[in-house]
C-alpha cells in the first residue's frame, strides 16, 4: 500500500539518512500520575529531545505489557484517566510539543469509544496516528479505513515470531513507521539488545520502504544505539516510566527531560 | 469421539456470526495459526482420536452417567430431571475431556511446557493432571484471591507437580489470571502451549475446547434415547466462559424441539461488579483475543465481577454463545449466589450429590422452573464439577 505523502511521522524519522543521526522514540501512559501531569511530562519528553512520543491509553487489562506498564497504567486508572479524558486534552498537548504524537491503545477503548469518532477527535486533536497493540491486521479493515479517512498513520507491529506472509500484511497496514519488536515477550527494560532483531530487521526490508523502529526491552543509550545500526528508530517506553514512576515526584520535569535527553545521547544526533 | 464439525461455524476467520475472530499482539498471531493447523491435522488424524478416546475411557472415566434424579423430580412436583454426570470424571468436572485434547496436542505440536489458568482451581488441578501424565512442565496462574477461596485445589495442583503461580494484578481472579497467562505464553512461546481452559479466546480455541467437550452431548444424546426413548425438552447449564454448556449443547442445536438454557452467575446484585452476567449487563467488546460481549464501562474498561463461585467469576463469554444468544437459539439467564448455595444444599440432601457451586447455578435454574412443567416434561442438567472444593463457602455461608 503507498504510504501517504504527507505523513509528518515518516518524515520525523526519515532525517536518519539525512545525516541527522537515529532517532529516538519514547512512551509514556497517558494519565500517569495524572491528566494534568501528562501535559507537563509531554513538554519536557519533547524538550529532551523524543523524535516522537507514543502516548499511552491505560487499560485495565495490558495484556502485552509487562509490570513497569501495567503499574502505569493502574495508576492513570486510579487517577481517572480514560481514553476520552485524553482525547480531550490531546489538542492543549499537541500544541505544545514539536514531536509528532501517536496513541497507543488496546483495542476495545478505541472499540467502545467509536472507531471513526476516535479517528476524527485524533486528527482534530493535530495528533499524528495509532497502533493498537491487541489489533491483528485481520481484524483492522474498519480501523484502518476510519484512520486513512482523516490522513492519520496506522502503526502496526512485526515479531521475531512474524512468518514473512505476517511481515508482508502487517507491512501493507502500516504507515508512518514499522514496529519492530525485539523479542518475543512482554513490554519491560532487558540488559542487552536481543538478537532476534537483526533478522527481523532484515526480513523487514523486504517487505517495506518505511523507516524502522526497534522497541521492546530498550533502556539505555547503548542499546539505543545497537537498534539504530539496524534500524531507523530505538523505541523506550518502560525504563522511561519507570523513571517517572521512581523519580518524577522527588526530581520534576527536569529529570525527566534529563533522562530523554541521556537517551537520545545514544542516536549520536545533536541535540536541539 | 467424534471431533468433525456438523455445523458451519466458525468461518475461516474463526467467526461465530459477528463473534470471536483473534484479537492478540502479532508476537502471538503466528503461534494462533500454528496451533490451527496442528490441531487441524489432529482432528483428521484417527490415531489421535483413537489415543485420546482411550485416555477419556481409562483414565478420566468416560462415558459418565445419565443419572435420573428422582427424589429431586418428586421434591420439584414437575418435569423428570437427569443429571449427567460429569462431576464423576477424574479430576472432579468436564475440565478434563478439554485438558487431554489439548495436552495430547501439545506433544504433538513438540511442546515441553503447558501454562493454563485457572479460576476455581479445577482446570488447574485438570491441566496438572494432564501433564503429570503426559509428561510435560506445568504452570498454572490463579488469582490470590481465587487460592485463597479453593485453597484444597492448589494443594492438588502442587501435589501433581505442577507450579502454581499467585497473580496478585487487577481483581486478582480469573480474567486476571487469562492476562498473566497470556503474558507468559507471549514470552515463551517457542517451548509453550496455552493450554486454555474454556471455549474462549482467539481462534483456534472456541472450536477447538468445544470440540473436546463435544462429547457430553454426544453421550447424553444416546443415554437420553435409552432412558426415555427421545430427545430432551431442556437442556439446563451453567456458563462461565462457557465450556461445559456449549460441550452439552453443541450437538443439540439442529434439534429445534430441545431448548437449551445456559445460566450465568447473578451474584450479589444488578450492579456493574456485583455479578457476572454478560448478556444482561454486558455488550459487544474485545478481551483476551475475542469479540464477544463483555462486561465493561463506557469507557472501554473491562468490570470487575463478582461470584460466589469462581468459575464463572468472569466479564466475557466465549464467542459461540454470544452467536447463539444473538439467534435466539439458546436462553441465558442468571441466578444468585444465594440461589446457587440453596440448590448445591437442596442436590445434596435430595440426592447425596454435593455439586460444585458452578453446576449448582443451573440446578437452580431448574428448581425455578422443574414445578411449572408437565410430568412428561424431560430434562437434563449439565452437572458439570463436583462440590469437594467448595465445602469450605458452604461452611461459612450459613447454610
Amino acid at each position: 500500500m503507498s504510504t501517504l505523502s504527507t505523513s509528518r511521522i515518516e518524515a520525523a524519522l526519515r532525517e536518519k539518512e539525512r545525516g541527522e543521526g537515529g532517532k529516538l522514540i519514547v512512551y509514556l501512559t497517558g494519565g500517569d500520575p495524572s491528566i494534568e501531569e501528562t501535559g507537563k511530562l509531554l513538554a519536557a519528553v519533547d524538550r529532551g529531545g523524543a523524535d516522537l512520543i507514543e502516548l499511552g491509553v491505560p487499560f485495565s487489562d495490558p495484556m502485552a505489557d509487562g509490570p513497569v506498564i501495567q503499574r502505569a497504567s493502574e495508576r492513570a486508572l486510579r487517577a481517572g484517566a480514560t481514553l476520552a479524558k485524553i482525547l480531550a486534552r490531546l489538542a492543549e498537548w499537541r500544541a505544545a510539543v514539536r514531536a509528532p504524537i501517536i496513541l497507543f491503545s488496546y483495542y476495545n477503548p478505541v472499540l467502545q469509544y467509536g472507531v471513526e469518532r476516535f479517528a476524527r477527535d485524533l486528527a482534530l486533536a493535530g495528533a499524528e496516528g495509532a497502533l493498537a497493540v491487541d489489533l491483528s491486521p485481520e481484524e483492522a479493515q474498519n480501523y484502518v479505513a476510519a484512520l486513512r479517512a482523516e490522513n492519520l498513520d496506522t502503526v502496526f507491529l512485526a515479531s521475531p515470531t512474524s512468518t514473512d506472509e505476517r511481515l508482508r500484511r502487517v507491512a501493507q497496514l502500516s504507515t508512518g513507521f514499522l514496529y519492530l519488536i525485539s523479542r518475543p515477550g512482554v513490554t519491560g527494560e532487558r540488559a542487552s539488545l536481543s538478537a532476534a532483531v537483526r533478522p527481523l530487521a532484515e526480513r523487514a526490508r523486504r517487505f517495506t520502504s518505511l523507516p524502522l523502529a526497534v522497541g521492546f526491552g530498550l533502556s539505555a543509550p547503548d542499546q539505543v544505539r545497537q537498534a539504530q545500526e539496524l534500524a531507523d528508530a530505538a523505541v523506550v517506553g518502560s525504563a522511561l516510566v519507570r523513571a517517572i514512576e521512581e523519580q518524577y515526584a522527588r526530581g520534576g520535569e527536569e529529570t525527566i527531560e534529563r533522562f530523554v535527553r541521556w537517551l537520545k545521547s545514544g542516536t549520536g544526533s545533536r541535540l536541539s | 469421539m467424534n471431533l468433525t464439525s456438523s455445523n458451519n461455524v466458525p468461518d475461516a476467520h474463526g467467526r461465530f456470526g459477528e463473534f470471536g475472530g483473534r484479537y492478540v499482539p502479532e508476537t502471538l498471531m503466528h503461534p494462533v495459526e500454528e496451533l490451527e493447523r496442528a490441531y487441524d491435522e489432529a482432528r483428521a488424524d484417527p490415531e489421535f482420536q483413537a489415543e485420546l478416546d482411550t485416555l477419556l475411557k481409562n483414565y478420566a472415566g468416560r462415558p459418565t452417567p445419565l443419572f435420573f434424579a428422582q427424589r429431586l423430580t418428586a421434591c420439584l412436583g414437575g418435569a423428570r430431571i437427569f443429571l449427567k454426570r460429569e462431576d464423576l470424571l477424574h479430576t472432579g468436572a468436564h475440565k478434563i475431556n478439554n485438558c487431554l485434547g489439548q495436552g495430547l496436542l501439545a506433544k504433538r505440536m513438540g511442546k515441553t511446557r503447558v501454562i493454563a489458568e485457572t479460576g476455581a482451581g479445577q482446570h488447574g488441578v485438570a491441566t496438572a493432571a494432564a501433564a503429570a501424565l503426559l509428561g510435560l512442565k506445568c504452570v498454572v496462574y490463579m488469582g490470590e484471591a481465587d487460592m485463597a477461596r479453593q485453597a484444597p485445589n492448589v494443594f492438588r495442583m502442587r501435589l501433581m507437580g505442577a507450579e502454581v503461580i499467585p497473580v496478585s494484578s487487577g481483581s486478582k481472579t480469573l480474567k486476571d489470571a487469562v492476562n498473566e497467562a497470556m503474558r507468559d505464553w507471549v514470552t515463551n512461546v517457542e517451548t509453550t502451549h496455552y493450554l486454555l481452559g474454556s471455549a474462549l479466546g482467539p481462534h483456534p480455541y472456541p472450536v477447538m475446547v468445544r470440540d473436546f467437550h463435544r462429547v457430553i452431548g454426544q453421550e447424553v444424546r444416546s443415554q437420553v434415547r435409552e432412558a426415555a426413548g427421545r430427545l430432551p425438552d431442556f437442556l439446563f447449564a451453567c456458563v462461565g466462559g462457557g465450556s461445559n454448556s456449549i460441550g452439552l449443547f453443541y450437538d443439540f442445536i439442529p434439534e429445534t424441539g430441545v431448548k437449551m438454557v445456559g445460566v450465568e452467575a447473578g451474584g450479589k446484585g444488578t450492579a456493574l461488579g456485583e455479578h457476572a452476567a454478560r448478556f444482561s449487563g454486558g455488550k459487544p467488546g474485545v478481551l483476551h483475543g475475542m469479540y464477544t460481549y463483555v462486561l465493561q464501562t463506557e469507557d472501554g474498561l473491562i468490570s470487575n465481577t463478582h461470584s460466589v463461585s469462581a468459575g464463572l467469576d468472569y466479564p466475557a463469554i466465549g464467542p459461540e454463545h454470544a452467536a447463539l444468544y444473538r439467534q435466539g437459539r439458546v436462553e441465558y439467564t442468571r441466578v444468585s449466589d444465594r440461589e446457587a448455595l440453596e440448590a448445591a444444599r437442596l442436590l445434596s440432601e435430595q440426592e447425596g450429590i454435593i455439586p460444585a457451586l458452578e453446576s449448582a447455578h443451573a440446578i437452580a435454574e431448574v428448581r425455578k422452573r422443574a414445578g411449572a412443567m408437565g410430568r412428561d416434561a424431560l430434562i437434563v442438567v449439565n452437572l458439570s464439577g463436583r462440590g469437594d472444593k467448595d465445602l469450605g463457602i458452604m461452611m461459612s455461608s450459613e447454610l
